[in-house]
């Protein structure tokens, strides 16, 4: 058989990593902080999990199908990181049909509306999240007691909650235990030791950079020594317990290293990754302690997901060669 | 590990389908075809006719300004033909066609194998002979090697820096050169330093060739004023700014500054191994080592090869080209130029044909961008590939150029690693010359 040549311009290689296999990286990133969260609060984390997933990638199917009428792409998984994403926000006793409310937040006003992945200028898990939360207060910040009792859980209220109201006191903190995930929380961000581990699979598998997780939680970490500094009253242990306690209780941990790190919403350079880093973690920070809600991180990134344009408009990577 | 400051692939080399193999030498055609533009700049003027008896190494082409280079006979024979041939692109362009009759060389030139490392030429008649011989940048940009090291008034050469880094998958003849003609790359390198009046001149090798490095090594002895640095394996290490930065640690500013401006001349090593030739032996430029490699290759070989041979005839030695649908490449993989006419010549720049086939002929699906910023991450100029395919999607020209989009070095790093395949290179390829077009058009009216 005669050979057919075919032509096409350099590069003629790839690197074969494509986008479903990035997005595949994301969802085996949330697996460690999924079974933890299972073991804390049961099987029904699971349950929650699936509604959430199955919804999204449905959702965006039914779209694709039948209204935008174009090319399917619930195949490069994006349906199923944000389908984990929104549950890992939600309480893990939430009734299911909020859950379906949530997805249909998510993909069909976040994000299939302005044209699909890569289009949407919010990140659609946390529009879902600010829209349930402030739809559904009640439901969604009754958060149940972890199921296992190994250690002096914070039972009902969340950490943040209880610091909110005055009703933490250091002299009992237990950093070991909430590192680990026995406190009480949406289903996703109380396993902060597995979050981390997600963390390291994605920063080794090139899938994210440090720079906007690293901004977050060292924005974080300052501000928080600043104000433990201004409340001492004699107890120097302060000085580190009150900002790790930011950094455990609540989704700072989740936020950071998912959410905020979502690239359609972020900043493209390092440099304005580091800018909208800080920004999240101020912004988190200043809600968190005079703003009417416990947790801010979520209204921090929405914040900034609006303001990524802008950073991408004036900050420019360093030209090689340029002064 | 030295390296270049920002952005950069990690390809798989895939160097060892070919790298074992010595420096073969190949059959030399019985009919040739020149091409009388195998350079940057004005094509060489035909100095042979019809039916003209030429030998090896004869004049045939003449350079036809400053900015052009002599192109000689390969083989000894009869000129049957000097006139427009199809080229790799299926393009015609002007080639002078020998048909062999044995290899009778000119008697100027010295055959024989023995080493003259001394030179006591002025460097204006080392420059004349470089020019004499119509050698180029045989890395694969072919700029004339003469221009190149005739240094502008007012400048001043401080480095010169040998690149034997072939940074480009899959190819190994610089890499052979360098292992088996050692020698004479650093008799050349020392032509190359007095020609440019410098005292100091590196060789940069990519550090997946420490057999090269070792080599080169222990054949410069105790010799200083040579150094072989071993630079970190990442493409495109031997794009010549990158490696001026690597070498240096300066960065050549944009266009219109040439690497001159920051002192460093660089050449290929191939390039120098030919300036000895041609000083030294007053050999023109009529052979080059060509790797024929790829995947389903049945034998990859390094293939010391005349100028003007079909690349038919190449792959056909190592093996004959897969069943199938192919990408025949003149050149790597990451800036290669695709042939669709295999009986076309090898000519000065040609480093190396690649043989792709199966799942590597075609692309991938191109889906939407999602901003995952690995294009900005991969340039190795610090551009915005997104944003600039983005900005000629809408032909925005004023904008690209405020986006410095003329500093484009076309390595191919954003496409390569685009998840989304989306040909960025394509289209800034195409919006660079659109926006270097406004620029001149303007300073003409200036």
């Amino acid at each position: 058989m005669a050979n057919r040549f075919f032509i096409a311009s350099a590069p003629h290689l790839h690197s074969d990593y494509d986008a479903s296999r990035l997005m595949a990286d994301v969802v085996i990133a949330l697996m460690p902080a999924l079974a933890v969260s299972a073991w804390v609060f049961g099987l029904k984390v699971l349950l929650v999990t699936a509604v959430a997933v199955v919804s999204c990638v449905l959702l965006e199917f039914l779209i694709q199908k039948f209204v935008v009428r174009g090319p399917l792409t619930i195949f490069n998984f994006s349906a199923v990181v944000t389908g984990v994403l929104l549950a890992f926000n939600l309480p893990a006793d939430i009734p299911l049909w909020i859950v379906v409310i949530g997805a249909v937040v998510a993909i069909g006003v976040a994000k299939m509306p302005f044209g699909g992945l890569g289009k949407n200028p919010f990140n659609p898990a946390i529009a879902a999240r600010v829209f349930l939360l402030i739809a559904y207060p009640v439901q969604m910040t009754s958060f149940p007691a972890p199921r296992i009792d190994f250690v002096d859980a914070y039972s009902g209220a969340t950490p943040l909650a209880a610091l909110n109201e005055g009703k933490v006191d250091f002299a009992e903190f237990d950093a070991q235990g909430m590192f680990l995930g026995a406190m009480s929380g949406s289903l996703g961000e109380i396993a902060s030791l597995a979050l981390l581990v997600g963390f390291a699979y994605l920063l080794w598998r090139k899938v994210i950079s440090w720079h906007i997780p690293v901004a977050v939680l060292g924005t974080m970490a300052v501000f928080g020594v600043c104000v433990a500094a201004t409340r001492l009253q004699g107890d120097v242990d302060l000085l580190w317990q009150y900002p790790l306690f930011h950094l455990l209780g609540g989704g700072a941990l989740l936020g950071a290293i998912y959410m905020a790190t979502d690239y359609v919403t972020s900043p493209m350079t390092r440099c304005g990754m580091i800018i909208y880093g800080v920004g999240i973690g101020a912004l988190t920070m200043c809600i968190r302690l005079w703003g009417a809600y416990p947790e801010g991180m979520s209204f921090a990134i929405l914040i900034m997901n609006g303001m990524t344009p802008l950073i991408n408009k004036y900050v420019k990577p360093k030209r090689f060669g340029a002064k | 590990m030295r390296s270049f400051p920002i952005g950069g692939v990690h390809p798989s080399d895939n160097k060892a389908w070919s790298r074992g193999s010595a420096i073969e030498t190949m059959e030399l055609p019985d009919v040739v075809n020149i091409p009388l533009s195998q350079h940057i700049g004005a094509p060489a003027v035909a100095k042979v006719a019809k039916g003209d008896k030429v030998l090896v190494g004869q004049l045939i082409g003449e350079a036809a300004s400053f900015m052009s280079a002599n192109v000689h006979s390969p083989i000894s024979g009869t000129v049957t033909a000097v006139d427009m041939q199809p080229n790799g692109q299926g393009l015609r362009q002007m080639m002078v066609t020998i048909k062999r009759e044995g290899d009778e060389w000119l008697p100027e030139i010295d055959r024989s194998t023995t080493l003259v490392e001394h030179c006591d030429l002025a460097p204006k008649e080392i420059i004349e002979r470089i020019k004499a011989a119509g050698i180029v940048g045989m890395g694969g940009a072919t700029f004339p090697t003469h221009v190149k090291l005739s240094i502008p008034e007012g400048k001043h050469a401080e480095t010169l820096i040998i690149n034997g880094v072939e940074c480009e998958p899959y190819l190994t003849s610089d890499y052979r050169t360098m292992l088996e003609r050692g020698e004479l790359l650093i008799a050349g390198t020392r032509i190359i330093m007095r020609a440019i009046g410098v005292d100091k001149a590196y060789i940069g090798v990519e550090n997946n060739k420490p057999d090269a490095v070792k080599h080169l090594r222990e054949l410069l002895g105790g010799d200083k004023s040579i150094e072989v640095l071993s630079l970190k394996t990442k493409y495109p290490q031997g794009g010549e700014k990158q490696l001026i930065a690597a070498v240096t640690g300066r960065q050549v500013p944009p266009p219109p500054a040439l690497p001159i401006d920051v002192g460093a001349v660089v050449c290929n090593a191939s390039t120098a191994v030919a300036v000895y030739e041609a000083v030294q032996k007053r050999k023109p430029l009529i052979e080059r080592v060509v790797t024929v490699t790829g995947k389903h290759l049945a034998s990859p070989k390094n293939l010391l090869t005349r100028i003007g041979t079909p690349v038919e005839a190449l792959v056909a030695k190592c093996g004959g080209l897969p069943e199938g649908d192919v990408r025949v490449l003149n050149g790597g993989p990451m800036m290669g130029r695709p042939l669709v006419n295999i009986s076309m010549p090898v000519m000065k720049g040609c480093s190396g044909i690649v043989v792709m086939d199966g799942g590597d002929v075609h692309r991938g699906k191109e889906s939407a961008c999602i901003k995952c910023a690995k294009c900005v991450e991969a340039c190795p100029m610090g551009l915005e590939p997104y944003l600039m395919y983005k900005l000629i999607r809408k032909k925005a020209w004023d904008d690209l150029e405020r986006n410095d989009i003329p500093i484009c070095i076309e390595c191919g790093c954003c496409q390569f690693t685009c998840p989304a395949y989306i040909p960025l290179l394509d289209q800034v390829r195409f919006g660079k010359q659109t926006v270097m077009g406004i620029i001149r058009a303007r300073n003409a009216k200036k």
